[in-house]
């Protein structure tokens, strides 16, 4: 038998796996497909303080081995999250979760993460300052190492469940925003969000999304995405959640071996349902091809030496 | 929703641009006429959505216009399997249809109404069609719906073939309890703003998942947002905002 199990912050996972903020919803479309109990956790779509449409459509465009979006944080707010999602994913999803959120301003990140914290099956608040979709929103805290460290802070001071800021690659050094995390209180770091992208649709000789550029996603960014690993690795001490095109259970362990405790898996997800079952399924045997007996010993292997 | 892998049958051109491709496997999935699949293609990252055009226990049919790399690829595929997700979206109530409805089809918009008029037919209902296509050669299925017992009327846009003009055109001189309706979006307003009774609309939209996961894929309804993959793409007149 191979050791699958990881901790993150005292907190120990099954597996690795984890499908990531956007991708999976609440789980309810995943868990009409398989019981979801294997995976990990989940991260649950990024929450604001108060409801957001998000983008107009079209939100969508298809990439070589990857797709971009911009969805733009459409979500119901924290409160109907709080009264009506936590209490339906209870019903089939028995372990803890990761909340991800996202906000405006240092004080409703503040806001949300002061709700989030009184919910008992949270087992991470995952501070989203990444995210490419909205204005001012988010990104400008991931770009700067001192707004980093500002809503890290914050966050820290209304929660006492395990803080992760979740970074976004569009950034010159984000070994620096990382450091400057850890410095703040960070528990972990979650990354990478999407690499900020765009398309032009030919025949309209216009952007094929409506915000004209969004989040790219998928096979394609992972070497990105593990570099990127790699690098914070390197120059924090917190724990890392891995993720950018994660599609395998190889991926996965590459992700480990760069740096990560655990690996979210998002646009793999939407183009096959059964994604991170047929992860979680083919670890053993990846485990075994690569002679290893348990994930906890490969993280960061790559550093050593 | 369930993922099945089918096996293709027959694939063939049927107008211009248009083709018919013929599935095997399982449709246990499929619970009404409307809903779509989304299919996976070698090489392309995204699934590509298609309505269900027909289907039974056993066999599937789709009928797709060729527009981009991806029908392109599916229209010359022979023989081989297809990894698809069968069952996705609401598709259409036909409980509400009232004695007569009609069915407004343009253009790729046809296909879904297809299986809709066998069920209104096998419920008892009198239905009667409107294929709207801009050219001749465009045209197809008029014979399919004529066998199944239906008054068909195409119109062309330039009038070589049938009524001159638009879907609407023909629309004026038929009585209709209620009418169900898939095409381009202009010809969906045109058809919102000169029917008289209640009716639904199939809506496109581009998707990521097409299962309801991602929110890539929602619009504004006077009912609340709306996934067009899970909560519709059908939707009412009356929840409509253009
Ligand atoms: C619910 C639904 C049902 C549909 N039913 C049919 C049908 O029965 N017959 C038919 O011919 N077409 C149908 N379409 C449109 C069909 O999905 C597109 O024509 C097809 O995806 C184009 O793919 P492509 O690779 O050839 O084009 P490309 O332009 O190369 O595709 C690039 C990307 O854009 C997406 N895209 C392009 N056009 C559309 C569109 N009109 N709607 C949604 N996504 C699009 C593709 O899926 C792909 O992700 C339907 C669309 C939806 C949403
Ligand atoms: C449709 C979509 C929606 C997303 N929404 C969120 C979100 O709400 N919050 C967030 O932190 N990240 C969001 N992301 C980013 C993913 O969680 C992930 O960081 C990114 O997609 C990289 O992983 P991938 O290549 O496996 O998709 C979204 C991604 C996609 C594709
Ligand atoms: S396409 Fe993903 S929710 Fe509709």
């Amino acid at each position: 038998m191979v050791d699958t199990k990881v901790i993150l912050s005292g907190w120990e996972l099954d597996n690795p796996v984890i499908p990531a903020s956007g991708t999976f919803g609440f789980g309810k479309e995943f868990a009409d497909l398989y019981d979801i109990n294997i995976l990990g956790t989940f991260s649950f779509k990024g929450t604001t303080l108060n409801e957001r449409f998000g983008n107009s459509t079209p939100r969508i465009a298809e990439c070589t081995a990857g797709m971009i979006n911009s969805v733009g944080l459409q979500n119901p707010g924290v409160e109907h999250v709080v009264k009506y999602e936590l209490p339906e994913m209870k019903k089939y999803f028995h372990k803890k979760v990761i909340a991800n959120v996202s906000g405006f301003s240092i004080d409703e990140y503040k806001q949300t993460c002061e709700i989030l914290d009184k919910q008992d099956n949270i087992g991470i608040i995952e501070v989203n300052i990444s995210c490419p979709n909205v204005h001012n929103g988010g990104m400008a805290f991931g770009t700067d190492p001192k707004n980093a460290a500002e809503v890290t802070k914050a966050v820290k001071s209304v929660t006492t469940k395990p803080v992760y800021i979740k970074l976004s690659p569009n950034v010159t050094d984000i070994v620096a925003i990382a450091k400057s995390c850890e410095d703040a209180g960070a528990d972990g770091l979650s990354l990478i969000n999407t690499i900020l992208g765009m398309r032009i649709d030919l025949n309209k000789k216009k952007p094929v999304v409506a915000n004209k550029m969004g989040g790219f996603s998928g096979p394609a960014i992972f070497p990105v995405a593990l570099r990127m690993v790699y690098q914070v690795y390197e120059a924090v001490n917190i724990p890392i959640i891995g993720m950018g095109g994660v599609s395998t259970s190889d991926d996965v362990i590459e992700m480990m071996i760069a740096g990560a405790t655990a690996v979210q898996v998002g646009a793999a997800n939407l183009v096959n349902p059964f994604a991170c079952k047929e992860i979680i399924e083919g670890l053993e045997n990846s485990m075994n091809k690569y002679g290893i007996k348990s994930l906890k010993e490969i993280i960061g292997g790559a550093h050593n030496g | 929703m369930e993922r099945v892998v089918f096996k293709i049958k027959d694939n063939k051109k049927i107008a211009k641009n248009v083709f018919e491709i013929k599935l095997e496997g399982n449709t246990d999935a499929i619970t009404k006429s409307g809903q779509f699949v989304n299919i996976q293609l070698d090489g392309l990252y995204l699934r590509r959505p298609i309505s269900v055009c027909d289907y039974s226990k056993n066999s599937l049919t789709l009928v797709y216009k060729v527009v981009g790399k991806g029908t392109e690829q599916l229209s010359k595929m022979e023989k081989g399997d297809l990894d698809v997700l069968v069952g996705l979206g609401n598709g259409y109530d036909t409980e509400i249809s009232g004695k007569e409805p009609v069915l407004i089809g343009g253009g790729v918009g046809v296909p879904p109404l297809f299986n809709l008029c066998k069920k209104l037919l096998a419920e008892g209902k009198k239905p009667s069609v409107i294929l709207g296509f801009n050219t001749k050669d465009e045209i197809f299925y008029e014979e399919e719906f004529k066998k199944l017992g239906v008054n068909v009327y195409v119109t062309t846009v330039n009038g070589e073939y049938g009524i001159k003009g638009f879907v609407i055109d023909a629309l004026k001189n038929i009585n209709y309890t209620y009418f169900y309706t898939c095409g381009p979006e202009p010809m969906l307003k045109a058809v919102y703003n000169s029917t008289t009774t209640s009716g639904q609309f199939s809506f496109e939209e581009r998707m990521g998942c097409g299962f309801g996961a991602c929110m890539g894929c929602t619009c504004k309804t006077k009912y609340g947002n709306k996934r067009i993959c899970k909560d519709g793409p059908v939707l009412v007149k009356e929840e409509i905002i253009w």
